[in-house]
């Protein structure tokens, strides 16, 4: 397929998630920005004076970041999972696109792209709805944005694995709810992990939440846990290592071909 | 002659155990209308899948207009155009969204798959639908959209599996008018079908596959003398044509 085609096919994947992203909003867009909103009225308002400050900065600008990161990450995530297992297993109309000459790379491609959308949108959205509760500083601009990014890309690759493998309903559920919440309400969100003891602090190492929601809240608040460059370096070999899964997946059929 | 489509040695061991296809071979002429006939769970469907990239092959080559499915396959996909047996869109989508993003996915823009969707959906009689949601549709309308996604990028060689299943006496008989008129253009199409008198009516090739295996191949008047009338059900309470006589006694165990 030439490459102005494969643009063609890579729009109308992308399209179609947005479209439904719209068109489905309470869905898609609502719930993350009303837990959000229930989150910052707990931990600034009500908790957030009595923790005080964490690491020098009063607590509620210390939990934005990891906030919004939460909404970034199960948005990216469950969009892709479930659009793409749904288009496999109950309407089958991912056949739509397998029958057609869209290669293995633009199908990836378009479908993350899909998660990125949705999970930026809703980054963005609660980070609007933050400013209701505290006014954070932005200490890096591009450094947010760039993390906003590459945590939505990194978890709807994740997801996408998920959707292509799940054989059954289970394994579209079974994975959010035992590796992706842990991951991510132990990978800072909500504590500096300096206040971990040490072996756990290690422990977390192996997390890549960690990474993102350090990342981003240097972004916000100028130092961080783990140092940037690092964060950086982890993310990026992640996402390679999940292109290529994906790739294998897609080309051999593996979970999608009998 | 051209072939549309080539097939050698096809086998097909699903994970299951089951051995859909042990070594299936076929040649489809291009520019004709090819029935594959056979009973239920024959292997109709398989070959149909593997040959569109649904299904892997367990053995065996297979080749669109030339282009081989492993090495070329994108070129290879891009030459036909698939109506499944099964209705296979997604239910909240409308028909005019299903076709023009089927055309996206062979790299076609909006601004020709637009016009190119509304003329299909107004060719096969769902332009007054093509608003209304997939799953609203009647199961003889979904039959026709599926189709119509099928042709929407102009492909030179049409599967059809089993498109006139549950389908009434007349649409049945538009679709058959339809499909002559898309030979008459040029097109090939590999039809699967339990109507046998579909079959005589329309192809000129048959191909008729038991338990994953030909078993008979040819032209229709080929096959039809292969008719035996001494092994014939008679004169009395027979109301079948030839083609389902030769199909009855090729088929039994
Ligand atoms: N996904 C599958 N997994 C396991 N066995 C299958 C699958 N699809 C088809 N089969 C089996 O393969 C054989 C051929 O099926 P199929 O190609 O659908 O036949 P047909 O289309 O001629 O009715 C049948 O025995 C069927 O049960
Ligand atoms: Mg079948």
């Amino acid at each position: 397929m030439p490459p102005q085609k494969q643009f063609i096919s890579f729009y109308t994947i992308l399209r179609k998630g947005v479209v439904r992203t719209f068109r489905i909003w309470s869905q898609t867009l609502l719930p993350s920005v009303v837990t959000s909103v229930l989150y910052f009225a707990v931990f600034g308002s009500i908790l957030g004076s009595r923790i005080g400050s964490l690491n020098g900065v009063p607590y509620i600008l210390f939990v934005v970041p990891g906030l919004v990161m939460l909404s970034v990450i199960t948005n990216a995530y469950t969009d892709v999972a479930t659009t793409f297992f749904q288009s496999k297993f109950f309407s089958r109309n991912i056949d739509e696109i397998l029958v057609s000459p869209t290669p293995p790379h633009v199908i990836i491609a378009g479908y993350v792209s899909r998660g990125i959308v949705r999970g930026v949108m809703v980054g963005l959205l609660v980070l609007v709805v933050s400013l209701f509760f505290a006014l954070p500083s932005v200490a890096h601009p591009l450094i947010v944005l760039l993390f906003l990014v590459l945590s939505s890309l990194i978890f709807a690759l994740a997801g996408l694995v998920n959707g292509i493998y799940a054989t059954n309903f289970d394994g579209i559920t079974i994975v959010p709810t035992f590796v992706l919440t842990p991951l991510v309400y132990l990978g800072g969100v909500f504590y500096s992990i300096n206040s971990l003891p040490p072996f756990w602090q290690q422990v977390s190492l192996v997390n890549p939440v960690l990474y993102l929601i350090n990342g981003f809240r240097y972004g916000f608040l100028g130092f961080s846990d783990v140092p940037i460059i690092t964060c950086f370096t982890v993310l990026t070999g992640l996402i390679l290592a999940l292109l290529a899964l994906n790739w294998y997946f897609i080309r051999t059929g593996l979970g999608l071909k009998q | 002659m051209e072939s549309a489509l080539t097939i050698t040695n096809l086998t097909k061991r699903y994970d299951t155990g089951t051995e859909a296809l042990k070594g299936v071979s076929l040649t489809v002429p291009a520019g004709e209308l090819f029935a594959l006939l056979g009973p239920n769970g024959a292997g109709k469907t398989t070959i149909i899948s593997i040959v569109t990239g649904l299904v892997t092959k367990s053995g065996g080559s297979a080749s669109i207009f030339g282009f081989d499915i492993d090495a070329e396959p994108e070129r290879a996909r891009a030459l036909i155009g698939l109506c499944g047996q099964e209705v296979n869109f997604d239910p909240f989508e409308k028909p005019l969204d299903i076709l023009v993003n089927q055309a996206g996915y062979y790299g076609i823009p909006r601004s020709v798959a637009i016009p190119r969707a509304q003329r299909l959906l107004k060719d096969l009689g769902l332009d007054d639908k093509s608003g209304q949601i997939g799953f609203r549709l009647s199961g003889g309308m979904k039959r026709r959209l599926m189709i119509a996604r099928a042709l929407i990028h102009e492909p030179k060689f049409l599967i059809l599996d089993e498109p006139t299943a549950g389908v009434d006496v007349e649409l049945r008989r538009s679709m058959w008018d339809y499909l002559q008129g898309l030979t008459k253009e040029g097109v090939t199409i590999l039809l699967t079908t339990h109507y046998l008198e579909e079959a005589e009516q329309l192809a000129k090739h048959v191909a008729i596959i038991n338990k994953g295996e030909i078993v008979a191949n040819g032209t229709m008047e080929e096959i039809l003398a292969l008719h035996d009338p001494s092994l014939s059900t008679g004169t009395s309470g027979y109301s079948g044509g030839k083609l389902e006589e030769v199909f009855v006694q090729l088929t039994k165990d």
